[in-house]
């Protein structure tokens, strides 16, 4: 493993193109794009004010800078690094700015949830979207990139509207049977949208694509419900996290529940690997170590006074070849539980020192990264487990990681910087010999 | 009336059967038997009734009968008869006072049979009465044990359901207490929304009060350099009902195809299912079949073979059905025989189970035995392993701590360190020969490139020149000849040596190179040597990096 310079970043914003060519980090009010092999800095651009957001367009070609505080959205070209764009979005204010999927419109929502305008880079038109729906995941592209489905709210009534993005046609407007709706995803084949509802009310809809209810799943009624819910990539599962500490899946032929995972503090279950982090203290190094079933997990116990309490299933994440689910459980936010979806079973319990801050799946193999806020990465495949920590002058608190699209490389963030991680791909292969691998050196 | 018949017991054989036939005629008449009047009545009658006491006492035995009757009387314990009056005679007075006595004898004992009597009477009344009474407590007692027992059944069942309405009543409470705490997290969560959205109703209404006040009105707006070409390259279409037909027919080929797929996998899976399912029948039919030979003849036999023949009557159906995929009545069909061929199996396995636990039990004690002195021996050769590794890792352990005392050890050492040291020092040879090589090539290099330098000046004057002239003699000055035709000439001559020169030096670098060894973090910025720069420059290599490390 190898670890590159140190460059700084503000916002926690940078993010890797999609073709996976460069890196683009924003400094206050600049933006700075490297070559991701070099890590030279190809461009520099320079907008109005502090950025909040950053993103790439999907070809690659162009970066979106946006400026909540002042309104405006900046957009810059890479092929041309002298063409320039402004959206000033007036009075009206701005709160969130995003590409369409095809890369030649972006969609600003305006202060308070007013409307969304949808500015064409290509002809400069301008279309406004009406009553969008203020929740957790209003808005949601297909993978394909054809059709957005967006929540809007209109007298107290839920409803779901779907636009071709090609000249964002309103296909498909009708009612949503929820509550108050809290969320909407596309499966990954585009055909299936699922809406839920707020935590209120366990209820979680599927929606063919031209706007049929296919099935209404509810697991129980009155106590707090859905808190996250996630898509297998071959689009077969939908697993539902709630707040009663269980992860539901469901088929996507019946659209019935065929298992549910629990997360209970004592883990019995003979087949699966528990890996501890254990601080030694004279030396001062970590190791993983498998413990004995049956193992305790470490559980804070949430206020149960406030709103939004810690506990339940917060958040999921599938595998790219599908095989297995990582789960976190915020009443045990030191644990990260990870479960075969070939055998619908526990595989293994990863404990940390600290609570877990972000974990994400490689997108080519089955490996996870994760990190807990302090020097170290972590990172587990079904071979096993290994931390490394950044070797960097000063401390280098890991706040967030991602990984490059090829699956080769990780982009590590601190508070105020940014770090790559470049992995050879033999780990992750059967001869690796792990729990006891403590200080990686370069 | 036995007192009748004692004096005809007694002693006197002559009156023998005269008297049994009188006194027997005597009996034969009731009325004079029960009642005393009887003997007055024999008082008074004639010579029949004195024949009656004639039978005990005649003329002849009067003595006799007096001291018989003396004796009786003294028995009694009455006065008796004398005999001492005048010559046999019987003094009338003591007869009747002896007769007198007698009759308050017979009297009293009268008296004292009829209190017997009435005293058994009233006993015998006492003792129905009793057992009576006795009978009925029984029932009684009976009764109520029954009813006690009726009344603990009662009461237990009342234990019962008590215990259990407790229990539900805990159920109640615990589910108050859960609808409670869910009404009360469902409470904090309305009220956290509603104070979130009253928060965010007085933002807007400030917006709105400062839209209102403020005059000017930012418009939005976008700038920019110049229109972006759509990413698919084609031109933008207007919107018609021609393009919502299009989008609609789009979406619905998309949801088809899906299905399709979806289809197709299904059916697919499915068709490996059955198959896998017709397998196993066939599996277990085989499985069942041959043990018609081998197993004790039991009934079950008969099921085999009918099951067997259902399995081939099946297949049969098997065969022509599977042509038919989706029937219905195929698959279940199919799904129920193989629920019986397991049922079967299942029976016969949970057969064959119990036979082996009878015959283990016979030879029990051998194969304990066995496997007694299989552990024991397991034992010794595990004791011999530990044994053997212990060894092992105390001559590790020697081996391993001795080098600081032994001088062989130091000694070797040595001789490593000293193999190290002689390898070292080819490496390092080796490599101040190639720096120097470098060296010199490098000063070739720029000498060649000053001198390269120098001549393209020397071509581009000649050029010049040549131009020049060319220009000149296109004007009407034709005679003036070409002094500086030589010169390009010779500057390109010149020119060609260094190329020559840098041809031969490459397999010199390509030599270099295969003694370096390449391992390139990618990211670390390696300091360019300046010939490399030299060799980008004038395009002669391309952008290879020389690093050197020794292995």
């Amino acid at each position: 493993m190898n670890f590159s310079e140190v460059f700084k970043q503000s916002n926690q914003l940078c993010k890797v193109s999609p073709d996976g060519k460069y890196l683009a980090t924003c400094v206050q009010y600049r933006l700075v794009v490297r070559d991701i092999n070099s890590l030279q800095i190809v461009h520099l651009y320079t907008c109005l004010d502090q950025v909040m957001h950053m993103e790439w367009s999907s070809d690659s070609l162009f970066i979106l800078c946006a400026m909540y505080k002042r309104g405006l959205v900046q957009v810059w070209s890479l092929e041309q690094p002298d063409w320039h764009c402004k959206i000033d979005e007036g009075s009206i204010g701005l709160v969130s700015s995003r590409w369409s999927p095809d890369g030649r419109h972006i969609l600003n929502t305006t202060e308070f949830n007013l409307r969304v305008t949808v500015w064409s880079l290509c002809t400069k038109a301008v279309s406004y979207i009406k009553y969008p729906k203020a929740c957790q995941k209003g808005v949601d592209f297909s993978a394909d990139g054809r059709y957005m489905a967006l929540a809007e709210r209109r007298e107290c009534k839920d409803y779901i509207s779907v636009f071709v993005c090609d000249d964002w046609h309103l296909l498909r407007h009708f009612e949503s049977e929820t509550q108050d709706l809290a969320g909407l995803e596309w499966s990954p084949n585009s055909c299936v949208l699922a809406v839920w509802d707020s935590c209120l009310e366990y209820k979680i809809l599927l929606y063919s694509l031209d706007g049929r209810l296919l099935s209404l799943y509810s697991a129980y009624e009155w106590s707090l419900g859905i808190k996250s819910v996630a898509w297998s990539p071959s689009s077969q599962f939908l697993a539902v996290g709630s707040y009663d500490e269980k992860v539901r899946i469901l088929n996507h032929i019946t659209w019935k529940k065929i298992t549910e995972f629990e997360h209970p503090a004592t883990i019995i279950n003979t087949k699966a690997v528990v890996f501890k982090e254990v601080e030694k203290r004279p030396t001062c190094l970590v190791s993983d170590e498998i413990t004995q079933l049956p193992a305790q997990v470490p559980v804070i116990k949430p206020d149960p006074d406030r709103a939004n309490p810690k506990i339940g299933i917060s958040t999921l994440a599938f595998s790219a070849d599908n095989r297995f689910l990582a789960t976190k459980n915020d009443n045990m936010p030191q644990s990260l539980w990870v479960w075969d979806m070939q055998r619908l079973s526990l595989l293994a319990v990863l404990e940390q020192t600290a609570p877990v801050r972000c974990f994400v799946w490689d997108p080519r193999r089955p490996r996870l990264a994760l990190c807990t806020g302090n020097t170290k990465v972590y990172l587990w495949s079904p071979a096993g487990c290994v931390s490394v920590n950044v070797p960097v002058e000063g401390s280098f608190q890991v706040q967030s990681l991602f990984w490059h699209c090829s699956g080769s490389s990780l982009v590590l963030l601190s508070k105020e910087h940014v770090c790559l991680c470049y992995l050879n791909s033999c780990f992750g292969g059967p001869n690796i010999s792990h729990k006891h691998i403590t200080f990686m050196s370069l | 009336m036995g007192d009748w018949w004692t004096p005809a017991m007694m002693p006197d054989p002559s009156l023998d059967n005269k008297e049994l036939s009188s006194i027997s005629g005597i009996s034969m008449s009731p009325s004079r038997q029960n009642s005393h009047h009887s003997l007055h009545s024999t008082m008074v009658l004639p010579k029949t009734s004195y024949s009656v006491i004639s039978a005990f006492c005649t003329e002849e035995n009067i003595s006799q009968c007096i001291a018989y009757i003396n004796q009786e009387v003294c028995s009694l314990g009455l006065t008796g008869v004398s005999l001492e009056s005048e010559s046999g005679g019987l003094s009338a007075v003591l007869v009747l006072n002896l007769l007198y006595e007698v009759l308050q004898l017979q009297r009293r004992a009268q008296r004292a049979l009829h209190e017997l009597e009435t005293q058994q009477l009233k006993n015998s009344s006492d003792l129905e009465h009793l057992q009576h009474s006795n009978c009925r407590l029984k029932d009684q007692l009976e009764h109520t044990r029954r009813e006690n027992s009726g009344l603990h059944e009662g009461e237990r069942q009342l234990q019962l359901k008590i215990k259990t309405l407790q229990n539900c009543l805990k159920s109640e409470k615990e589910e108050v207490q859960k609808l409670q705490s869910i009404i009360s997290s469902r409470a904090t969560q309305y009220n956290h929304d509603s104070k979130r959205k009253e928060r965010e109703c007085t933002k807007l209404k400030e917006r709105l009060n400062q839209l209102l006040m403020d005059k000017r009105d930012k418009k939005l707006s976008i700038e920019m350099s110049n229109y972006v070409g759509r990413s698919d390259g084609k031109r933008g279409l207007w919107k018609t009902s021609k393009m919502e037909a299009r989008h609609e027919g789009e979406m619905y080929r998309a949801l088809l195809s899906d299905y399709e797929t979806r289809q197709r996998s299904l059916v697919l899976e499915n068709s490996e299912l059955k198959k896998v399912l017709q397998h196993m029948k066939k599996d277990m039919i085989a499985i069942l079949s041959p043990k018609n030979v081998c197993v004790q003849p039991e009934p079950a036999d008969d099921s085999l073979e009918q099951a067997v023949s259902e399995g081939e009557e099946e297949a049969g159906d098997r065969s022509r059905e599977s042509l038919e995929q989706s029937c219905e009545q195929a698959r279940e069909q199919l799904t129920n025989s193989i629920r019986l061929q397991w049922r079967k199996l299942k029976s016969h396995m949970e057969r064959l189970d119990s036979q082996v636990s009878l015959e283990r039990e016979g030879d029990e004690v051998m194969s304990r035995k066995e496997h007694e002195d299989e552990m024991q021996r397991m034992r010794l050769e595990l004791q011999q392993c530990k044994e053997f590794i212990h060894m092992q890792q105390q001559l590790l352990q020697q081996q391993l701590s001795s080098p600081c005392d032994e001088e062989t050890a130091a000694l070797l050492n040595d001789c490593y360190t000293l193999e190290e040291k002689e390898r070292l020092k080819e490496e390092w040879r080796l490599f101040s020969e190639q720096k120097r090589n470098f060296e010199r090539e490098r000063k070739n290099f720029t000498e060649a490139a000053i001198r390269l330098g120098h001549e393209r000046k020397a071509f581009e004057e000649d050029r010049a020149v040549w131009l020049k002239t060319q220009f000149l003699n296109m004007t009407p000055f034709v005679d003036r000849k070409r002094p500086a035709l030589s010169e390009p000439h010779g500057a390109l001559a010149v020119s060609t040596e260094p190329e020559a020169k840098l041809q031969s030096t490459p397999p010199l670098v390509t030599k270099s190179q295969s003694y370096s060894v390449f391992s390139t973090p990618k990211a670390a910025p390696v300091k360019m040597p300046s010939t490399a720069d030299l060799y980008r420059t004038l395009h002669l290599i391309p952008e290879s990096r020389l690093i050197f490390q020794l292995p």
